[in-house]
């Protein structure tokens, strides 16, 4: 990754401006042409570096207000399966194996995001149903302390 | 929380439209406007309005952590009720912290970190370690799904 690039990803990670041509600043300041910088973030997005390029919703203020992390406790040699079937549920928005700790069983973790908490309870039980993993717990998100997507 | 009345047709295609699919060209507004019917200063003014409301937080990179050589984790701590807000604020002081939620349970502070290198996230994790609460370390093992489209 170049240092144009590099640049390119500081100089839109706080939000591109909502203007005719929000790329043309970004483009003189790094003595490229817009051409060239939205082609930079294309080929960005191809190689991986980006997952996309795009805008980033408020989920609370859209009505979405019960999110909960559930993790669950799945047999190593389930994970495979399970995760599959995890991330084919809608309501899923991310969903991630990650190590397990000493006093911490649990090791695949869901995103589960809906209008009511009843609602994320209810996906939970269906995904326990789906997996044949009975093993979880729902953890809802109480506060947020903090929310700005990974930066460089 | 936006009053689902709030929000028209408009509002509803642009917020499923420039998620995943938003137009890299020096124009996007003008695009954006072009594949819904509407002239490029109404998508402004609706993303516009779409931003102060909150539903939008920005319109930028999702950037990958590992493909541009970073290092990141998932920390659950274990801290007592009445110091929660101090150390969430000591938490956020990090640039590196992308997330950090409020969760019920044992392990009741939960927040990732996204560092350039394998060293600085080492070196976050020693200080966080001086709070003196204890903590599980949760890298990601495999990834099922990652942040898709909300449809509204």
């Amino acid at each position: 990754m170049n240092v144009i690039d590099m640049q390119l990803i500081k100089l839109t990670q706080n939000g591109i401006k909502l203007v005719p041509e929000p790329f043309k600043k970004i483009a003189l300041e790094l003595d490229i042409s817009e051409e060239d910088a939205v082609r930079r973030i294309g080929s960005m997005i191809d190689r991986g570096i980006l997952r996309r390029f795009g805008a980033s919703i408020g989920h609370r203020a859209l009505g979405i207000v019960a999110n909960a992390m559930c993790v669950w406790n799945v047999p190593d040699e389930r994970i495979e399966g399970a995760g599959a079937i995890m991330a084919g549920f809608d309501e899923v928005s991310h969903c991630y194996e990650r190590a397990r700790c000493p006093d911490w069983d649990y090791n695949l973790y869901t995103m589960v995001h809906a209008r009511t908490k009843e609602e994320c309870e209810h996906i939970a039980q269906e995904i326990s149903r789906a997996t044949g993993i009975s093993d979880y717990i729902i953890l809802f998100s109480e506060k947020e302390f903090k929310k700005t997507g990974v930066r460089i | 929380m936006i009053d689902q009345k709030e929000l028209d047709d408009i509002d509803r295609q642009l917020i499923n439209m420039v998620q995943l699919d938003f137009p890299l060209d020096s124009r996007p507004f003008r695009t954006l406007g072009e594949q819904i019917g509407v002239s490029e200063e109404a998508v402004i003014s609706h993303l516009k309005k779409l931003t102060e409301l909150g539903a939008i937080r920005r319109i930028g990179p999702i950037i990958d952590t590992r493909k541009i050589g970073g290092f990141s984790t998932l920390i659950a701590m274990r801290v007592p009720e009445h110091e929660i807000g101090k150390v969430a604020m000591q938490i956020n002081g990090f640039d590196e912290v992308s997330h950090n939620y409020l969760r019920p349970g044992t392990y009741n502070l939960w927040f990732t970190v996204s560092a350039r290198s394998k060293s600085r996230l080492l070196e976050i994790l020693s200080e966080i370690k001086k709070t003196g609460y204890p903590f599980l370390d949760l890298p990601v093992e495999r990834m099922f799904k990652i942040g898709v489209r909300f449809r509204v």
